[in-house]
């Protein structure tokens, strides 16, 4: 039975590798010289964190969130507020996002963008821990759907 | 303060229905975990294995911070507390002093501590960090192929106690109390100090 549990702990531990969901956008409607707001929704397991874009630690790994945005332009990626949470692994509080949160970005929407539908693809890097345990960097992509009016 | 073994029989009491098992509840329980519970150093029994059941720890070779190829074979003959970490992992850094620790006292009874940073930065983050913390034991550079010789590392800390006999004692998948180390190197280094004796 006990052999069985740890079976299990282990088991669980490396079926973790996979604890942050990003909800499908909404498609983005984009008006010729406009600036638009995408939002892009995160959710993270119970119980981890991810660090903030400006972690505590110079050795801690940012989430960042990047975009190639042709046919807009100048991204302006806007972070959730982090809280500052108490960990068992660090004596000082961490700047971490924890639960579900969105990240904001605000795309120029230039005069000569050809009109029609587009797919602008985001990089998410991120990484994740727990009490006991961290997982290893990792980079998603964030594809958002996009019309252009 | 109560041991371990008291901690555990009382919370496999309180699983069940204490009218049903009140009384034949705690005769199981001892007759169960008796053999388990037979010395202190129970949990360590449980987390080490059996000799039999041990298998080869993968060699590898891999360079250290001075760019000296270090292999995992170099340490036949010793018990080595082989660590996987990285210097984002907040967990790691609770552990490095204690196998600071480890290195020093029990280095001159046939025990070492190798580190593998699996940094995707290498040395420019790793090698700071080393200096800053003043850590003592060697560190070499991981990658994800040594990593799969250990089955896939995909969580920081990942610890294997391996024998002196180069096979894996133990694995640990994340932070682990001192305590648990402790008894594992102490309970390593005596069971092969028995058989060379033998």
């Amino acid at each position: 039975m006990r052999l069985a549990a740890l079976l299990l702990g282990a088991g669980m531990a490396f079926a973790q590798t996979n604890v942050l969901t990003v909800a499908s956008a909404p498609k983005l409607l984009a008006k010729r010289n406009e600036t638009v707001t995408a939002k892009v929704h995160l959710q993270l397991r119970s119980g981890y964190h991810v660090n903030s874009n400006t972690p505590s630690d110079a050795y801690l790994i940012p989430l960042k969130l990047t975009w190639k945005a042709d046919p807009l332009e100048s991204p302006e990626v806007v972070y959730p507020k982090p809280t500052m949470e108490k960990t068992e692994f660090s004596e000082k509080p961490l700047s971490v996002f924890s639960g579900d949160f969105e990240i904001a970005t605000k795309f120029k929407t230039p005069a000569n963008a050809p009109a029609g539908p587009a797919i602008i693809t985001g990089k998410l890097r991120y990484q994740a821990c727990n009490e006991r345990m961290c997982l290893p960097p990792k980079t998603i992509d964030v594809p958002l759907t996009v019309d252009v009016q | 303060m109560p041991s371990a073994c008291t901690l555990y029989l009382k919370k496999v009491n309180c699983v069940y229905n204490w009218r049903g098992w009140l009384l034949i509840g705690p005769v199981l329980a001892i007759g169960l975990l008796t053999p388990a519970c037979s010395n202190s150093n129970s949990s360590v029994r449980a987390a080490v294995k059996a000799e039999k059941d041990r298998k080869r720890a993968p060699d590898f070779n891999l360079k250290d911070v001075n760019g000296t190829p270090v292999k995992l074979s170099d340490y036949r003959g010793k018990v080595v507390l082989l660590n996987f970490w990285a210097t984002w992992c907040g967990p790691c850094k609770i552990e490095i002093p204690w196998f600071m620790d480890f290195e020093q006292r029990y280095k001159d009874q046939g025990f070492a501590v190798l580190g593998v940073s699996m940094d995707e930065d290498g040395w420019e983050a790793v090698k700071p960090y080393l200096a800053d913390k003043k850590v003592n034991y060697r560190v070499v550079l991981g990658d994800d192929s040594v990593g799969n010789l250990y089955g896939g590392i995909e969580s920081l800390p990942t610890t294997f106690l391996i024998d002196r006999d180069g096979r894996v004692a133990s694995t640990h998948i994340g932070l682990v109390s001192r305590k648990d180390y402790e008894g594992e190197i102490a309970r390593l280094i005596e069971s092969d100090k028995r058989a060379a004796l033998r």
